[in-house]
């Protein structure tokens, strides 16, 4: 069937089987591979993708289902090529090791800054608890994200 | 070895001591990262397994034909066809044999029975699951001391000489004299506790894209390895390719923890369709597949003793312990330890006597004892010790924080032999263990617990001070499958004064492209950014063991000193030509050569680099680069002291940490930002293990924590803050006096976590309760004592 995306700001329109996941569809029909598979039980949200800038596991949604929505990927985080305020605050604050959960967690991060630019430290652990890190232990990842809070304040 | 230099650079350089921002991050953070699943090749099928949902059984037949007419499948692969190229067995990794696809029978839930390779992954997973097995089912076997009993099955049926489920006895220390100890002893504190299977699950799981050209023979194999060159050769031994022809490339990994040190069935039969097929043959295990089949960490049933004198001086310890291997031996263990390096189960404290036994044994459960983010079976030794101390110290009726500072070794003891063997190399336990407490405010902790007692408040107070083992060699020691335990460094600085430096390690997330750039940027002063560091191509790295047992620096991080002392020692030389001096009279810091006595008469680093290719001085070679292989003298022994503060609710048995204070000396620290990264992340696993994450199986040999809503995981939301504190005792054997960390808050963690809520019901005469401490555990403790 035939599947239409605004991904990153460009409309795409592939010929996808009907049980093509969206992170399939990412990761191989549009070839951005930032956006990482690490479960099939819906718990580990590395596949995470903004959906009209809300973040989903893309593991769990089928491509067909993204038909005439907007797609944001870690490849779409940076504008007029300037790093997003998290990407920035993630290398900054050492808020990835492997890197694997990192695409995800700045997106959902991202996300949460839209609707609320000054979180406290629980409520960015609860936005981020749908997404599992193995190697961080989240402290620097929750203060990646409040430094780019700051930052967002600031300007 | 030359004089140690001056370490020191300022900031620009960003030599050992400076929190750099990581090098690796740049691709990271914009999705550009190289992982396994982002290989694709031109051609390139996909694999998926089919395996058994049984734990034991013979398989009477494999009907294979509904999968074979699937539209896009290229070919099923079963055990059969593997045994007509010699490979339905593979050797282990310490001796045995595992099957590579099950041929005569199934020996746990996950076993590789069959393999479909198609066009598309979605098509081979289809196909897979049409594949019908026809079992005739074996009663399980699922744990060690019902694998040793005198009436059950026995699982290796096939390997000859084999009678009974045993798979090793191992001993270490001097059963005589520790025998002798205990009968005289004032007293003896007895422990026995499980440490649960475990599985490290990094977030990536492995994988492989095997490409072998039928061709020329080359084998370009894209592996998510944490020991690239190890297994080049083991390659190249399984498989019978000649070595010169694999090339093994270890991308972004996304997570290793000793789960990417194996080969796996998998890796075996992607590799043998690709030369069958003469096409790439890509293969990425499912979650389940990882949980279910791949290298797990610990199922140790463990006992100790410790004998103590009325004084509360430890004076001997015994430990025993049941290994449950699962149905092969496949263990990642040096090979003269059967046991890994368990008997440093003596831990921080100084007495005389131990003895230490072990027995592992076959079950019908998944096979693969890997070093779980530690050093070969140190965290059990680690756990065991640390819990035992606190039950002594409750028996003799002392605070659990004094009886350590009793029994510590002292500073002046360093270098310290213990009664297993191992030498110490260095520490200061006494400061590390009284900062902690003056950190925590342990005095006035202990008087709060005690109002709160009085309150009907359970508050639990836990410490572990652990001793590690790691940075394996000495190669005459150790090993991994009989290749030596060394490791690599090649340093090239090119005409303009840039380097690149190629490792024998790899990385999985602990940021060696930054820090060991560090290492060349202390010695030679050349900017961290001026320097790439290469790792995880076999064709393009020195040969080394890789990156597991917290090995990388200690090992490589001194190869890499080493390497540019080296070429120090040339650029002195084309430096004192360049100045017109003697070069005895040159002195070399933060990337500057000059002539003592006259400091403006100087040289840097980049006039030497331009210099060694368009103006050398007689007699000496062009160019400057070099390779150093390092082999330690000797493991080295970081440690720490933590402490855990967490109230217990009586009434659910529910637990929460309030406190985690955590001082780590691991000798001098290159980047401390990282450091404290790995600390984070141990002290999380640490967490994990002792609240929530463990692997079981029913009666029946079923796995429960097959994926991630059974295999918990701690989130942000459960995981609790971190409190880190440091000192800093170099290793003295070290070159830049550093010992390695990236394991050691995952080994130390688990004791402290478990020793407080211990701690918060020890009143009421609990004195264990096995990992994962569960709120029912917790609670069935407190019903079963009052
Ligand atoms: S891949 Fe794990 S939640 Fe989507
Ligand atoms: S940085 Fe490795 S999983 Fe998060």
């Amino acid at each position: 069937m035939e599947v239409s995306v605004t991904i990153n700001g460009t409309a795409q329109s592939h010929d996808v089987e009907a049980r093509q996941l969206l992170v399939d569809f990412v990761r191989s029909t549009v070839g951005l591979t930032g956006t990482h598979i690490g479960c099939d039980t819906t718990s580990c949200g590395v596949c995470t993708v903004l959906l009209d800038g809300v973040p989903v596991k893309a593991c769990t949604v089928l491509a067909a289902q993204a038909d005439g929505h907007e797609v944001t990927t870690v490849e779409g985080l940076k504008a007029d090529g300037e790093l997003h305020a998290v990407q920035k605050a993630f290398k900054e604050n050492h808020g990835l090791q492997c890197g694997f959960c990192t695409p995800a967690m700045m997106l959902v991060g991202a996300a949460l800054l839209e609707s609320n630019d000054d979180p406290t430290e629980d409520e960015i652990r609860w936005a981020i608890s749908g997404n599992l890190c193995r190697c961080t232990g989240y402290m620097n990842i929750v203060k990646s994200i409040q430094a780019a809070a700051a930052e967002g304040r600031a300007q | 070895m030359t004089a140690t230099p001056d370490l020191a650079t300022p900031p620009e350089i960003g030599g050992i001591g400076h929190s750099v921002l990581r090098r690796e991050d740049d691709r990271l953070i914009e999705g550009q990262g190289d992982f396994l699943d982002d290989v694709a090749l031109p051609g390139m099928l996909h694999m998926a397994i089919h395996r058994s949902p049984v734990a034991h059984a013979r398989i009477r037949g494999i009907d294979t034909e509904a999968a074979s007419a699937v539209d896009g499948v290229v070919a099923v692969v079963t055990g059969e066809l593997m045994a007509a190229h010699n490979l339905a067995w593979m050797p282990t990794l310490s001796g045995d044999t595992q099957a590579v696809l099950a041929t005569d029978k199934v020996r746990y839930q996950g076993q590789e029975v069959a393999a479909v390779i198609a066009t598309d992954p979605y098509v081979a997973a289809d196909a897979a699951a049409l594949i019908e097995v026809d079992y005739d089912m074996l009663p399980a076997v699922t744990g060690p001391q019902q694998s040793l009993s005198a009436d059950a099955p026995l699982i290796r049926d096939e390997k000859e000489g084999q009678t009974d489920n045993l798979v090793y006895t191992w001993e270490s220390g001097d059963a005589e004299a520790t025998d002798a100890v205990f009968a005289e002893a004032a007293k003896v504190v007895t422990l026995e506790t499980f440490y649960p299977r475990s599985h490290p699950a990094p977030l990536e799981t492995c994988g492989i894209v095997a490409d072998v050209n039928s061709v020329t023979g080359q084998a370009t194999v894209y592996l998510t390895s944490q020991a690239p060159h190890a297994h080049r050769t083991l390659f190249a031994l399984v498989a019978g390719l000649p070595e010169q022809n694999i090339r093994i490339i270890s991308p972004d990994l996304g997570g290793g923890f000793g789960n990417k040190v194996p080969i796996y069935p998998g890796y075996v039969v992607a590799t043998a369709a690709s030369l069958l097929l003469g096409t790439p043959v890509k293969w990425i295990e499912s979650r389940s597949d990882n949980l279910i089949s791949t290298g797990f960490g610990r199922d140790y049933h463990m006992r100790g003793e410790l004998a103590l004198d009325a004084g509360g001086r430890i004076l001997a310890l015994r430990a025993d312990v049941l290994s449950d291997q699962g149905a092969f031996y496949s263990d990642a263990q040096p090979s003269n330890f059967r046991a890994g390096l368990f008997h440093v189960v003596t831990g921080s404290y100084d007495f005389a006597a131990a003895h230490v036994t072990c027995r592992g044994a076959f079950t019908n459960k998944a096979p693969g004892g890997v070093a779980y983010r530690c050093s070969f079976r140190i965290t059990e030794a680690s756990y065991l010790i640390e819990r035992l101390v606190q039950n002594a110290a409750y028996e003799i009726g002392m605070d659990p924080a004094d009886f350590r500072l009793l029994n510590f070794i002292r500073e002046d003891q360093f270098p310290y032999t213990t009664p297993t063997g191992f030498t110490y190399d260095s520490g200061d336990y006494h400061t590390a263990l009284r900062k902690a407490m003056d950190e925590v405010g342990y005095t006035e902790l202990r008087a709060t617990q005690a109002a709160a007692r009085e309150e009907g408040r359970l508050l639990g107070i836990g410490i572990a001070h652990f001793t590690e083992a790691v940075g394996a060699g000495p190669s005459r020691t150790y090993d991994i499958a009989g290749l030596k335990m060394f490791d690599s460094a090649e340093l090239r600085v090119h005409p303009t004064g840039k380097a690149i430096l190629k490792l024998g390690v790899k990385t999985q997330g602990q940021g060696h492209e930054t820090t060991f750039a560090q290492i060349v940027a202390s010695e030679l002063g050349i900017p961290v950014t001026d320097i790439k560091v290469v790792h995880g191509d076999t064709d393009n790295t020195p040969y080394g063991l890789g990156t597991y047992a917290s090995r990388s620096t200690p090992t490589s991080g001194a190869a890499t000193s080493m390497v540019s002392r080296k070429l120090a020692d040339k650029a002195r030389k084309i430096a004192a030509h360049l100045l017109e001096a003697a070069e005895a009279d040159i002195d070399l810091a933060a990337g500057v050569f000059s002539v003592r006595g006259t400091p403006e008469r100087s040289v840097t680093i980049q006039d030497v680099a331009f210099a060694a290719y368009t103006n050398m001085p007689e007699g000496l070679e062009h160019g400057l680069e070099g390779v150093s292989y390092y082999d330690p003298p000797n493991l080295t022994f970081p440690y720490g002291s933590y402490i855990v503060v967490v109230e217990v609710d009586a009434e659910t048995g529910v637990w929460k940490v309030d406190r985690m204070v955590a001082l780590d000396d691991c000798g001098v620290r290159i980047n401390p930002m990282i450091v404290e990264g790995q600390i984070h992340g141990g002290l999380t696993e640490g967490f994990a293990k002792s609240s929530m994450q463990w692997i079981t199986f029913d009666d029946d040999g079923n796995c429960i924590g097959a994926n991630f809503m059974d295999y918990l995981v701690p989130t942000a939301w459960e995981t609790p803050r971190f409190e880190l504190l440091e000192t800093c005792v170099p290793s003295p054997h070290h070159p830049i006096g550093a010992k390695g960390v990236g394991e050691s808050a995952t080994v130390g963690s688990p004791a402290a976590y478990v020793n407080a809520v211990i701690d918060a019901v020890a009143h009421l005469g609990v004195r264990n309760i096995d990992m994962p401490v569960l709120a029912d555990r917790v609670w069935d403790a407190i019903e079963s004592a009052s």
